[in-house]
C-alpha cells in the first residue's frame, strides 16, 4: 500500500491530473479553484509533465481551448468555479453533444448576487443539465481517485463524455488531508493513452461541431441522451477496476448504518462526513437512522436510489442549493419525482443548508432530525425548511 | 448524404453528431432564404471573374460560354457580386421580379 502523504486537497487534484499525463490544460484563475491550476502550473513549468498549459483571457476561452485540443485527439484538463463556471455554459453543453472527454475540477462556490466565494452547489446545479459526467467527492483521497477514475470513464469508447469531479470549496479544497498517491505505473496501467474516435485530421476530413436541422437535432439529443444513460455501467465497471488495485470501492450511491434504518439523510459532497457523525449520534440515541450519499449525479442513479430508499420511512434530503420559485431544492426534487409511483413511499423532507458558506456542523443535522419528527405528518410540514436561516 | 437528414434515426446518430462525409453541405439547398437574386447584362460582363471570386457561397459557376452566373439554388442573394462587379453589369432583382 503507498504511504499516506499529507497534502492541500487541491495539491492532490494536481498530482492526480499529473500522473493522468494530460496533454493539455487550459484554466482561468477563481478562487476557490486557484491552488489547483497554480500547482499544474507549476509541475509544467519544473518539466514534470510534458504538456501545454495554456492561459487564457476566460473561462468560455478555457473550455473552447480544451475542446479543440480534445477534438485532435489530447487528453485535457481544466478547473474552475462558480462564475467561472458561469461563463464556460455555453460551451459545456457543446462539449457534451460533441463527446469531448475532457475532465474538470469544479471547486463548489455560491454563485453570485451578492457576491460570494465560499462554498455551496448553487454552480453545478445551474449546470445540471449541461449533459456532463457529474461525480461529487467527500474528501481529498476521493477527489484524486475520481480525477483518475474520471479519465477513464470519460475515454471508454462506450461513454465518450466530459466528466466533472465537484470538490466542495475551501471546505474540501483548502483542507490538509492524508492522500495515498498511487504511483504512475499503477496510473499508467489503468489508464492507457487515449486514443480518440474521431480526430481532426487532413488525411481524413469530417466535420465536428455541425449545424443541427429541425429535421435531425431531435435524434441527436435522444442519442446523446441516450448514451449518457448506457454510460452508467460503465462508470461502475472503471469503480471496481479502481477498487482491485487501490482497494478502494466506490459506488454511484454510497449508504451508511442503512440496513436496518428508518430514517436516512441524503448527502453529495462533503457533507457525507459531518452526516456520518451525525448518523452515530443519533444511533447512540437509539434511533435507527442512516445515511445516502449520491456520488454520481448524472447520469442519475434512478435504480440504485430505488434500492436503497427500500423499507425507509423518512428521508433527510440536504440541498446545498436553492431553485428558485421550485416546490423543492434540486436534490429533493429528484426524489419526489423518483418516489413518487412507489408504493410506501417514505416521507420526504427537504433542508436547503450551507448555503455561501454558512456552516452544517453536527447539530444542523440533528436539528434537522428533530423538525422531521416534529412535523412528520402533521399540517406543519413544509416542502423545504431553511434552519439556518434567521428569522 | 448517404441518406437524406429526414430518414436518419436517432440510433444513426454519429457519436460526437460528427459528420463523417466531407463537403456534404451541398445536400443543403439555400437558395430560399434569398430577397434579391443578381441578374447579369451579357452586353456588359467582360467575363473578368470577379464575381466569382468574391461570391462567398461559392455559388457562381462558368457557363459553356465563359458568363458567370449564380446558381440559384445556392445563391443567398447578398449582392456582394453586383457590388463588386467591374462594369456593374449584375443587377440585384426582388425575387417575385424576373
Amino acid at each position: 500500500m503507498p504511504e499516506r502523504v499529507g497534502m492541500e486537497v487541491s495539491l492532490a487534484a494536481a498530482e492526480a491530473v499529473k500522473l493522468c499525463n494530460v496533454d493539455t490544460v487550459s484554466a482561468y484563475p477563481i478562487t476557490p479553484q486557484t491552488h489547483i491550476v497554480e500547482h499544474l502550473s507549476e509541475i509544467v513549468a519544473d518539466g514534470e509533465l510534458d504538456a501545454d498549459f495554456v492561459p487564457v483571457e476566460s473561462e468560455q476561452t478555457a473550455m473552447s481551448v480544451c475542446m479543440g485540443a480534445a477534438a485532435v485527439g489530447a487528453r485535457t484538463f481544466t478547473a474552475t468555479a462558480a462564475q467561472g463556471l458561469a461563463l464556460m455554459s455555453e460551451m459545456l453543453f457543446i462539449a457534451a453533444n460533441m463527446r469531448l472527454p475532457i475532465v474538470m475540477t469544479i471547486v463548489n462556490r455560491a454563485l453570485s448576487g451578492p457576491l460570494s466565494i465560499w462554498n455551496d452547489h448553487s454552480d453545478i446545479m445551474a449546470q445540471r443539465d449541461c449533459g456532463w459526467i457529474q461525480i461529487f467527492a467527500e474528501n481529498g483521497q476521493e477527489v484524486f481517485d475520481n480525477i483518475i477514475c474520471a479519465y477513464r470513464m470519460a475515454e471508454d469508447r462506450r461513454v465518450l463524455f466530459p466528466a466533472i469531479v465537484n470538490i466542495d470549496g475551501f471546505i474540501l479544497s483548502h483542507v490538509v488531508e492524508p492522500h495515498e498517491i498511487v504511483d504512475q505505473e499503477t496510473v499508467d496501467t489503468f489508464l492507457p493513452p487515449y486514443e480518440p474516435l474521431h480526430t481532426m485530421h487532413p488525411d481524413k476530413p469530417l466535420t465536428m461541431g455541425a449545424f443541427g436541422m429541425p429535421e435531425i437535432y431531435a435524434e441527436t439529443k435522444k442519442a446523446q441522451d441516450e448514451a449518457l444513460r448506457d454510460s452508467l455501467p460503465v462508470i461502475q465497471e472503471v469503480w471496481d477496476e479502481w477498487a482491485k488495485v487501490t482497494g478502494r470501492q466506490y459506488k454511484r450511491v454510497e449508504t451508511y448504518k442503512l440496513d436496518d434504518a428508518e430514517q436516512a439523510f441524503i448527502t453529495m459532497g462533503s457533507l457525507g462526513q459531518t452526516a456520518e457523525l451525525a448518523v452515530d449520534e443519533l444511533r447512540n440515541q437509539g434511533k435507527k437512522v442512516g445515511l445516502i450519499k449520491i456520488r454520481l449525479w448524472r447520469p442519475f442513479p434512478t435504480d440504485d436510489l430505488r434500492q436503497v430508499f427500500s423499507g425507509l420511512k423518512r428521508l433527510l434530503v440536504v440541498d446545498r442549493a436553492y431553485s428558485f420559485g421550485a416546490l423543492t431544492g434540486p436534490v429533493a426534487s429528484e426524489m419526489e419525482a423518483l418516489l413518487y409511483d412507489v408504493d410506501n413511499r417514505p416521507e420526504i423532507f427537504d433542508f436547503i443548508a450551507g448555503i455561501g458558506g454558512r456552516d452544517v456542523p453536527l447539530g444542523s443535522f440533528i436539528e434537522m432530525f428533530d423538525v422531521a419528527e416534529r412535523d412528520s405528518g402533521t399540517e406543519h410540514k413544509q416542502n423545504f425548511y431553511t434552519l439556518e436561516v434567521r428569522e | 448524404m448517404a441518406k437524406p437528414m429526414h430518414e436518419h434515426t436517432w440510433r444513426d446518430i454519429e457519436v460526437g453528431s460528427v459528420v463523417l462525409e466531407a463537403g456534404n453541405a451541398k445536400e443543403y439547398k439555400t437558395g430560399d432564404w434569398r430577397t434579391f437574386h443578381p441578374v447579369v447584362d451579357k452586353e456588359h460582363c467582360i467575363k473578368c471573374a470577379v464575381c466569382w471570386m468574391f461570391c462567398p457561397d461559392d455559388a457562381i459557376y462558368k457557363t459553356d460560354e465563359g458568363y458567370y452566373v449564380s446558381d440559384l439554388e445556392y445563391c443567398k442573394g447578398c449582392g456582394i457580386c453586383a457590388n463588386e462587379c467591374t462594369t456593374k453589369c449584375i443587377t440585384m432583382v426582388i425575387e417575385e421580379e424576373e
